[in-house]
This record gives structure tokens, C-alpha cells and sequence, in this order.
């Protein structure tokens, strides 16, 4: 795995969070987009049709959202960092060929700009909905990376990470968005860091044998290095389980110990990729914990409180897939009382519950039909509570 | 010519059925494969899911064994990311032209520089025989007890109105031409088709009373004929045989997606562009 750090030149623009994603999957060295126009998420398409052509990038319009989906995982085994963006009812669509791309570790984005479902729902309404289609979408038991913005500036900085992690762990990343975070516009500094970090794959060493090679091998790290197509390794890519080779051979020891690889990637490394920010004073004695969209209600509704002295803090989830199980553990010692404030019937509070295994109360605040979720409600669950 | 070269010889044997088609398509294919220039380093062959689907796991060459439908997918990035690799798709008539017809009419569409050999048994085979798009009217299969009454596509006529520049279409019991014709298609620059008829005398043959492999290929001879003469035949017995051979060639290396796209990379940077 190469790291390359670069010292961009730092400047302002005011932008939308999907026009955001454009800006960082080009920070982070996307060169292949493929997908399929949907709302709230058509902008990001727009982008990368106007931009990747100037770097030399392809753009592909695909005539389906499977067809975008299975084309970026074709490209990333071609060896170029590769992109697709869409939103709930595309989301569905792309689920099967995600999963193949976990089983044959494609590095990859999925973009998810959030909308009301189910169905066609509330096409230009926020939601955060697609938490656990995100989570468990896909036939099958296995893990996903999945970070959430909740500005226009986050969307650009996640969006680097999120390239970034997929490359490095040699797994697919979804960013999930919401028509919120999708369509506001801010300003924002691209390139606001001293630098930014951009990781490549690992991939074979010059001195290796094709013979040799084994695009599954069962490296210490666990993640093997991945060779190019067209780079003379000749070798076997399958979404049935294989052997270290690629090629399947049926045999149940073997799926076994793939599982336990492709898991064991992500969790032995999870404070590499679980990102969270927090304000958590001593005394509090209740946490707002939240992410998107929401986060931003939570944090003013904090804010506010707090100037009369109410004893409240928040904690605010950057990645919420694989989740921050420790660190929610820990709050919950911390404080009497978590509020869960979604754009849904209830997902992460679920989560939440487990993790907490009533250490503090968990307490829900639910919208779920297009309406955000308004400071107020907040406060008032807070002085309820405190 | 050394078949070992482009076969992966330790997973040999195949998991065909005896009498099954598939393996002399894949012969025909290295063959092919042996007679062009094309650099065996610099080529990705992409499969989908059921009979067809396996034989990319034989062939020594990158190899993409990929959804149920979606090889053509698959193959459009990997052609797009790199156009300098040749890019091969093997794809059978339920996952290419049920599933996965979409992707089919679309690439044709496109006339992106693939080149999709189908193989063609008229059948699902690995589920057991269940009917496909290309299952003929009456014909029994184990989801139609009672006959088919779905039409099937005449796949030539369908790729070659959704654009397809290069359209073939060949038969197991004459090898010889499928290795032309799949030396021609790997050589056209932009969307190659070529529909290879394949005996299923297990899935297929057995419920259709078909008798076996042998069989099989001595009615694919009886209900085809060469394109130059079908072309003379009267409209009435044209409808009664399928022509082999090249059905339709284009030469218009311009028109090719990918060298197409080289175009809005250099407009895109033209100065004064967006």
C-alpha cells in the first residue's frame, strides 16, 4: 500500500454536499464513475460527467443502477479508484452486486443520497432510512463500511476517507448522505488541511511470480494484495467463496476461513475506521447522539441549551457502519440519559440499546414522513429528562 | 497449437455434463484466441452465472466470474477503466438474454469494443431445465409442463437493431466455423456478437425428446444453412432455418464507444471548455 500526501492549494467555494462528494473523490484519486441519474443524488453524476473527461477519468451513464453498480466493480479490478452514486430505491437495486463486490474485495464507493421511502416515497424529502438497508441489504452475513456526512464540508472530507478506507482495507465503502446534507449549499474551504493523506492499494511487488500470486492470500494484515487486470497475473475472480487462489473449490473449511478474513479486516482495525466527534463535558447528564442531518439539529439544540445551563453534550457518529459499539458503551457510563434523534421509525437506536445494554435510558426522537427534526424537540426531551 | 497455454489444465475436468456443447465452444475459442495478435496478458474474460458462466474458470487468462445477467456490465467498466485491455464476455440465453438482456441491447447500443460469445442451449441447464428467452414455442421444459407459449428472440435481428456492429452466428456441430467466426469477432473493433448453438442433451435434449448428443447435432445441421444460400432462399423457408455465418459486419472503428470517449477527453480539455 502506497501513502502519497499532497499539499493542495487551499481554496473557498460554496457548493452543495453532492457537488462536495465530487470535489473529494477527485482529492482522493477517483478516476471511473458509472451510474444512473436518481434524485436527490443526480448532481453528483452531473459532476463527475463535467470533470473526470479533464483528468483523463471516464464518466458512464449506465442503463440501469445494476449495470452502474457491476460497472465500477469492473473498473476497480482494472485498477482505478471508482465511484457510484445513487439514492434508496437505486440503492436496492445495487444491493446484489455491492455484495459481490465485498466477496471479491473490490475497492469501491457506493454514494447513498438519502430519500423517504419505502419505494418511490418522498423523492426531494431527507431521510436517514437506508441505516440498516445499508447494514444488512445484502444477501448474507458480512460487514460494511459506511460513514455519514453532516455538512458540505464533511461530505468533502468523508468522501476522501471514504476512498481511502476502501482502498486500504480492500472493501467496498458506502457514504451516506441525505437530501439535506445532498442539496445544501455552504461554503467551505477545499483542501482546508495542512495536507491530505491519499492511500492506494496494495498491490503485488514487482519481484512477484504470476505463478505465485494469490490475489486471496491469507496475509497477516489480512488483506491481500490485488493485482491489476491486464497486468499479466492472470488470475480468477468469483463471487462463490474461494480459496486463497480465487478459484472456489466448495469445501466448507474454506468459506469458514473467508468469513472469519473478511471480518476479522475490518475489527481488528476498528480505530482506523471509526470516526466520531463529541462534546461531552463532566457533568453532563445527558448526550445527544446522532448523524447527518440530525447531527446538526442536535449540536444547536445543545448549544442553546446550555447557555441556561442545561447539563447536556453531544456525540456525533461520522461512521456509523461498523459501529462504535466501545465508544457508546463508554458514554453510557458517562451520562443518565442518551436521546436518538432519527429521520426513521427507529434504526440506530437499536443499536444504540444493544451497545448501552442499560447502563443509561435511550430515548428515541422520530421523524419520519420528510420533516427534520426541529431543535425544539430536543430541548424539550432534554429538560424533560434533566 | 498449445491448448495448455490458454487453459487452466489443473481444473480440468469441467463440470459440463457428458454430451453438454460448452467444451467445444471453449476449444473453438482457444483456437480462435491461438490465431489472432491479441496478447493473452492484456485480455479479461467475464462470465455471469449458470453453465456458461463456468467456463471463464478454465481458461487461463484474468478471468471474472461475476452476477447472475451482469458480465456485460462488468465488462463495460473493465473495457472503460483500461481500453487497452481485450475485453471477452461468455454469457449463456438466460443470463444474457433474460437477466441480463438489458445490458445486451445496451453494449450493442453503445457499440462498445466487447466481444460477447452466447452460448445458445435454449435452456436454463444448471437450475434443471427450466425454459429461457430462447426456448422455442411448444417445446417443454420443467416450469412449462404443458408447453412453451412464450416466442423467442431471434437474438441476431434483436442485437443488430439495438446497433451491434458485428453479428454471427454459429453452431457446435461445425467447429470450424465457430473458430472463424470467433476469430473475425475478436478482431472487429467495436461490439462483436457471435450466438453459438449448444447441445444440452440432459436439461434440454431428455424433455424434449431430443435423443442425445449426437443426435442433437445432426438436427442443429438440419435446421440451419449457410447465410449465402439462406439469402436465396424463398421468405417462407427462410423462416424455417436460422443462417450461419457473419450475419452483419460494420467497419467503423470510429464509432467504437471507447475511442469515442478519447474525443470528450480532448474537448473537455480544450480551452474554454466547462
Amino acid at each position: 500500500m502506497k501513502t502519497k500526501i499532497f499539499k493542495p492549494e487551499k481554496r473557498a467555494v460554496l457548493l452543495q454536499g453532492d457537488q462536495a462528494v465530487v470535489e473529494g473523490a477527485l482529492a482522493a484519486g477517483v478516476e471511473f464513475f458509472a451510474g444512473y441519474p436518481i434524485t436527490p443524488a443526480s448532481e453528483i453524476a452531473e459532476g463527475f460527467a463535467r470533470e473526470l473527461p479533464k483528468i483523463g477519468g471516464k464518466f458512464l451513464q449506465m442503463e440501469d443502477e445494476i449495470a452502474g453498480m457491476a460497472a465500477v466493480v469492473g473498473a476497480s479490478l482494472a485498477g482505478k479508484k471508482s465511484i457510484t452514486a445513487t439514492s434508496g430505491p437505486g440503492f436496492a437495486l445495487k444491493q446484489e452486486n455491492l455484495g459481490f463486490a465485498t466477496m471479491v474485495e473490490a475497492p469501491l464507493v457506493v454514494v447513498n443520497v438519502q430519500r423517504v421511502g419505502p419505494s418511490t416515497g418522498l423523492p426531494t424529502s431527507p431521510s436517514q432510512g437506508d441505516l440498516m438497508q445499508t447494514r444488512w441489504g445484502r444477501n448474507g452475513d458480512q460487514e460494511i463500511i459506511a460513514l455519514a456526512p453532516a455538512s458540505v464540508a464533511e461530505s468533502y472530507e468523508l468522501t476522501i476517507k471514504a476512498v481511502n478506507l476502501s482502498e486500504k482495507f480492500r472493501q467496498p465503502v458506502v457514504l451516506l448522505l441525505d437530501e439535506v446534507i445532498g442539496h445544501l449549499r455552504e461554503k467551505i474551504y477545499l483542501n482546508d488541511s495542512e495536507e491530505i493523506e491519499i492511500i492506494n492499494r496494495k498491490r503485488p511487488t514487482a519481484d512477484q511470480d504470476p505463478k505465485s500470486y494469490l490475489p486471496y492470500q491469507q496475509t497477516d494484515d489480512l488483506i491481500p494484495p490485488m493485482a491489476d487486470y491486464g497486468s499479466g497475473f492472470k488470475y480468477h475472480t468469483s463471487g462463490l467463496f474461494h480459496d486463497q487462489s480465487g478459484f472456489p473449490d466448495g469445501k466448507k473449511e474454506t468459506a469458514k476461513l473467508m468469513q472469519d478474513r473478511l471480518h476479522n479486516k475490518l475489527h481488528n482495525n476498528l480505530e482506523q475506521i471509526i470516526f466520531y466527534q463529541k462534546d461531552i463535558r463532566n457533568d453532563d447528564r445527558v448526550a445527544v447522539l446522532s448523524y447527518g442531518s440530525t447531527a446538526r439539529t442536535a449540536i444547536s439544540a445543545v448549544n442553546t441549551g446550555r447557555k441556561d445551563n442545561l447539563k447536556a453534550g453531544w456525540f456525533k457518529l461520522q461512521t456509523v457502519w461498523p459501529f462504535a459499539e466501545r465508544e457508546v458503551a463508554k458514554l453510557a457510563a458517562q451520562v443518565e440519559t442518551i436521546i436518538v434523534p432519527e429521520l426513521n421509525q427507529g434504526q440506530l437506536i437499536r443499536e444504540v440499546e444493544r451497545a448501552v445494554a442499560g447502563q443509561a435510558r435511550v430515548l428515541g426522537i422520530n421523524s419520519y414522513a420528510g420533516e427534520l427534526i426541529k431543535p425544539e424537540a430536543i430541548r424539550d426531551l432534554m429538560e424533560e429528562v434533566l | 497449437m498449445e491448448t495448455e497455454k490458454y487453459l487452466r489444465m489443473d481444473k480440468l475436468p469441467h463440470i459440463w455434463c457428458p454430451g453438454c456443447g460448452h467444451g467445444t465452444i471453449l476449444n473453438s475459442f482457444i483456437r480462435a484466441f491461438s490465431e489472432s495478435d491479441l496478447d493473452q496478458d492484456k485480455t479479461v474474460v467475464i462470465s455471469g452465472i449458470g453453465c456458461s458462466g463456468r467456463a471463464t474458470g478454465y481458461l487461463n487468462f484474468d478471468t471474472l466470474h461475476t452476477t447472475h445477467g451482469r458480465a456485460i456490465a462488468f465488462a463495460t467498466g473493465v473495457k472503460m477503466a483500461n481500453p487497452n485491455l481485450n475485453v471477452i464476455v461468455m454469457t449463456g440465453d438466460g443470463d444474457g438474454t433474460a437477466i441480463g438482456g438489458n445490458h445486451l441491447i445496451h453494449a450493442a447500443r453503445r457499440n462498445i469494443d466487447l466481444t460477447v460469445i452466447l452460448f445458445n442451449n435454449q435452456i436454463y441447464g444448471m437450475t434443471g431445465g427450466q425454459f429461457s428467452p430462447m426456448t422455442p414455442p411448444s417445446d417443454m421444459a420443467t416450469t412449462a409442463p404443458y408447453g412453451n407459449i412464450d416466442q423467442n428472440f431471434d437474438l441476431a435481428q434483436l442485437v443488430e437493431g439495438a446497433g451491434g456492429t458485428f453479428i454471427a452466428r454459429g453452431a457446435t456441430f461445425d467447429p470450424r466455423q465457430l473458430k472463424r467466426l470467433y476469430l473475425a469477432a475478436l478482431k472487429h473493433k467495436g461490439f462483436s456478437f457471435v450466438e453459438s448453438f449448444s447441445q444440452c442433451p440432459v436439461s434440454y435434449g431428455r424433455q424434449n425428446g431430443s435423443g442425445d448428443a449426437v443426435e442433437m447435432l445432426k438436427s442443429q445441421k438440419k435446421n440451419t444453412v449457410d447465410f449465402k444460400k439462406w439469402q436465396q432462399l424463398s421468405t417462407e423457408k427462410k423462416q424455417l432455418l436460422y443462417p450461419l455465418g457473419i450475419l452483419k459486419e460494420v467497419d467503423s472503428p470510429e464509432s467504437e464507444y471507447t475511442v469515442r470517449y478519447k474525443k470528450i477527453i480532448a474537448k473537455a480539455n480544450q480551452e474554454g471548455a466547462l
